[in-house]
């Protein structure tokens, strides 16, 4: 008993008291900061490195919804790209993922993700979602549970993942859907009730990561459903999860 | 010579594998057997006209592996060894999968994996065992589940509450990633990150397992520096999942004061992986050839800081779960594995531990930066989710102590070394123990030194049979429980 009582005293409070202003420590490698006028050779180095051929040039730019984050383009830049660690990388926009040097993370956060008042009005006060793991590795879904945790408790803003897609207001994709899971994933789809959301998680999810070139994958569910929120990350932070959240649906 | 004498990591030149007829093969792998030897390596490759079978057995005492091989025509056959071995079943089902050599007298030949080519489409139909009689009913659970996991199908024949059998279809979570290795030989760091994916729960012990294969294949060099920040890294996986498990076993039987104290834990500890290299997981910290990140004054300060606030916390968290009357009531004599079954099926890492059997790769054929500091087996008895749990507990002090030790280690040397093109026709196996048991990478280069074959196991691979036999005659709600005791790998699995 008196354990336990000790247990909970050193416990104390582990929620992050208020997950808008938080941080995370600098060797977290987040937005990209480009800047081009130091590439000595517009970085072809750095295409050639990347595993998921997220980096194009001319002008030199990042998909983030390809990147995996492993920063191997960063040591062959010549301080072209540099991490920073800023995590709010969501976009309700496919497009707003590819990051030039034009593009400072200001202007990103601003824009990237649109709250919409429908959304607001709907989903606003509870979001209940159901997570569908197709071809995932288990490192975007153990950052997803890790995102209703002690310390995240994204609970307390009304989101949570439920057990069925009957309960659910849309459906949260990991992985690059391999062939096998295509359709049970349409399938959790179909039995979710209008009006409903899709979110793509990491970039197995957003572009098939890794994996786009496997012949084992199918993703055309991409092509019948629009997406309306890109996570990246390899695998994404909780933060970048639930700051995305926060802001399409404008709270 | 009928087998080739290796140890982990040492790469021997393809043709002093030698290869045997099948039958003379057989009788030699069950003298092997029966001297005390195990299957760690079971795999085909495609050559020009036929199919070659590659066979390592791991002598776990003498720190020896032994390899052979046989030649297959194509469409061939073979008698099966899992009659006599019953260890064997599933590493010929993958075999007859891949490349249609057919084991006759299988008992239990399906598909290893839901719908992958390469045997005929009438055979690739999965058919369940199936019980009749009456008030037998057949529950079927996903391939998706209730919760955030990945994706299987689990079948239960169910008599009311108790299970009679359950029957586990993977493969739904195929990407496949052997072939991927092939195909992007030519991509080292592509490699590299590929392999950080197997399954992402085991970053730092897969990721390390292919580097050292490949270090091993061009006679790369490493610096005592990094294979001490491997060690760490691993050591921290170890521990910050392990944590989680606890979380997720007392979450499991409703005591949520262990699922809350566990789960910041654990969030504690993998915030120290990403201190070192940027990711929660680990992601980018393994490179062949070394690492990518060290470990400075600084940050050894504060992961030694974390791990005695930890030591404290966790031994107060365990004690108190482990005395919970209610916690006991569920963990204890739920999903018993017996040291027999353990043996028989080839059970490894802590589940294995768990029910008696002594195998940890660290020690029997240690790596990196247990090649300096030896670590001590633990086991346990039981074989139910208690001992599955509390070895787990005990695994945690035990990696606290060795990573301690670790960073009082001088450290000396580059972070990378050039990594050396690998030598031509050569033949590896390199074995390590992640935080979920043994890990199993095979590597064999062709005429040009690049890969022509990439063979990686899972210690899911080696368990999965296990959590179908333990829940037999448990009621069907303690399933969950028993599955999270094991905690094993969907896409490890698939692939």
């Amino acid at each position: 008993m008196f354990d336990l009582l000790k247990l909970r005293i050193r416990h104390g409070k582990q929620a992050i008291p208020d997950i808008r202003k938080a941080k995370v420590m600098e060797a977290f490698r987040g937005f990209p900061i480009i800047d081009e006028t130091r590439s000595w050779n517009g970085g072809v180095g750095c295409k050639e490195i990347c595993p998921t051929g997220a980096i194009d040039v001319n002008p030199l730019r990042i998909d983030l919804g390809k990147c995996i984050f492993c920063g191997e383009c960063e040591k062959f830049s010549d301080g072209a790209i540099k991490f920073s660690n800023q995590y709010r990388l969501g976009s309700s926009k496919r497009e707003s993922l590819v990051i030039a040097s034009s593009k400072i993370f200001e202007e990103f956060d601003n824009t990237a993700i649109e709250a919409k008042k429908e959304i607001h009005k709907l989903f606003g006060r509870s979001l209940k979602l159901r997570q569908v793991s197709a071809g995932g590795c288990n490192g975007c879904e153990l950052e997803l549970n890790a995102a209703s945790n002690v310390n995240f408790d994204m609970g307390r803003f009304g989101i949570d993942f439920v057990a069925s897609p009957r309960h659910a207001d849309g459906v949260v994709i990991t992985g690059p859907i391999s062939s096998n899971m295509a359709p049970a994933l349409k399938d959790a789809y179909n039995s979710i009730s209008e009006p409903k959301i899709v979110i793509a998680v990491g970039a197995c999810a957003i572009s098939g990561g890794l994996f786009a070139d496997s012949n084992q994958i199918n993703r055309k569910f991409f092509d019948e459903v629009p997406v309306n929120l890109f996570i990246p990350g390899c695998p994404p932070h909780p933060f970048t999860f639930i700051h995305a959240l926060l802001d399409f649906l404008g709270k | 010579m009928s087998w080739c004498e290796i140890k982990n990591l040492q790469s021997v030149p393809l043709d002093e594998i030698p290869q045997l007829e099948y039958s003379s093969l057989k009788t030699k792998i069950i003298e092997k057997i029966s001297e005390g030897c195990r299957v760690v390596q079971f795999f085909g490759d495609k050559l020009k006209d036929c199919v070659a079978l590659y066979i390592v057995l791991a002598d776990d005492e003498q720190s020896k592996l032994f390899a052979a091989s046989t030649l297959f025509s194509e469409g061939g056959s073979f008698e099966s060894i899992t009659p006599e071995v019953q260890s064997f079943h599933l590493f010929e089902r993958e075999f007859y999968e891949q490349f249609g050599i057919k084991p006759v007298g299988h008992p239990w030949l399906k598909p290893a994996r839901k719908g992958i080519a390469g045997i005929s489409s009438e055979e690739n139909q999965y058919e369940f065992f199936t019980m009749e009689g009456e008030e037998v009913h057949e529950v079927g659970v996903g391939p998706i589940h209730a919760g955030i996991i990945e994706p299987g199908h689990f079948r239960f024949s169910c008599h009311g509450e108790q299970i009679y059998h359950l029957e586990i279809e993977l493969g739904f979570q195929h990407r496949g990633v052997e072939d991927l290795f092939l195909k992007n030989k030519n991509k080292p760091e592509f490699l590299l990150n590929l392999s950080e994916s197997i399954t992402g729960d085991t970053v730092i012990g897969h990721a390390g397992t292919f580097a050292r294969a490949i270090e091993s294949l061009g006679e790369t060099d490493v610096s005592r520096k990094s294979i001490i920040i491997r060690t760490i890294a691993s050591e921290l996986e170890r521990i910050g999942i392990h944590l989680g498990d606890l979380s997720a076993l007392a979450g499991d039987v409703a005591y949520l004061t262990g699922n809350s104290s566990f789960g910041a834990m654990r969030t504690k500890i993998i915030n120290s992986t990403m201190a070192i290299c940027g990711s929660r997981f680990g992601h980018s910290l393994i490179a062949v050839g070394g690492v990518n990140y060290d470990i400075n004054k600084e940050l050894k300060e504060n992961i030694s800081q974390t791990l005695n606030k930890l030591e404290e916390d966790v031994e107060l968290a365990a004690e108190v779960l482990f005395s919970s009357s209610s916690v006991l009531a569920r963990f204890e004599k739920t999903g018993v594995v017996s040291f027999e079954t353990a043996k028989e099926i080839g059970l490894v890492g802590p589940a294995a531990r768990a029910s008696g059997v002594a195998l940890d790769v660290r020690t029997d054929h240690p790596y990196d930066g247990f090649t300096l500091f030896p670590v001590h087996k633990l086991t346990l008895k039981s074989g139910d989710v208690f001992a599955r749990a509390y070895i787990r507990y005990v695994e945690i002090i035990q990696s606290i102590k060795i990573i301690r030790e670790l960073l009082e280690s001088p450290v000396e040397g580059e972070l990378k070394k050039p990594s050396n093109d690998l030598l031509p026709k050569r033949f590896v196996v390199s074995m390590s123990e992640g935080w979920r048991g043994e890990i199993v990478h095979a590597g064999i280069t062709d005429e040009e030194g690049q890969l022509k074959r990439y063979k990686i196991k899972d210690p899911s691979f080696n368990n999965w049979i296990a959590v179908a036999l333990a829940v037999r005659n448990n009621g069907i709600s303690d399933f969950p429980l028993c599955n999270k005791s094991f905690n094993l790998s969907y896409s490890g699995f698939d692939l």
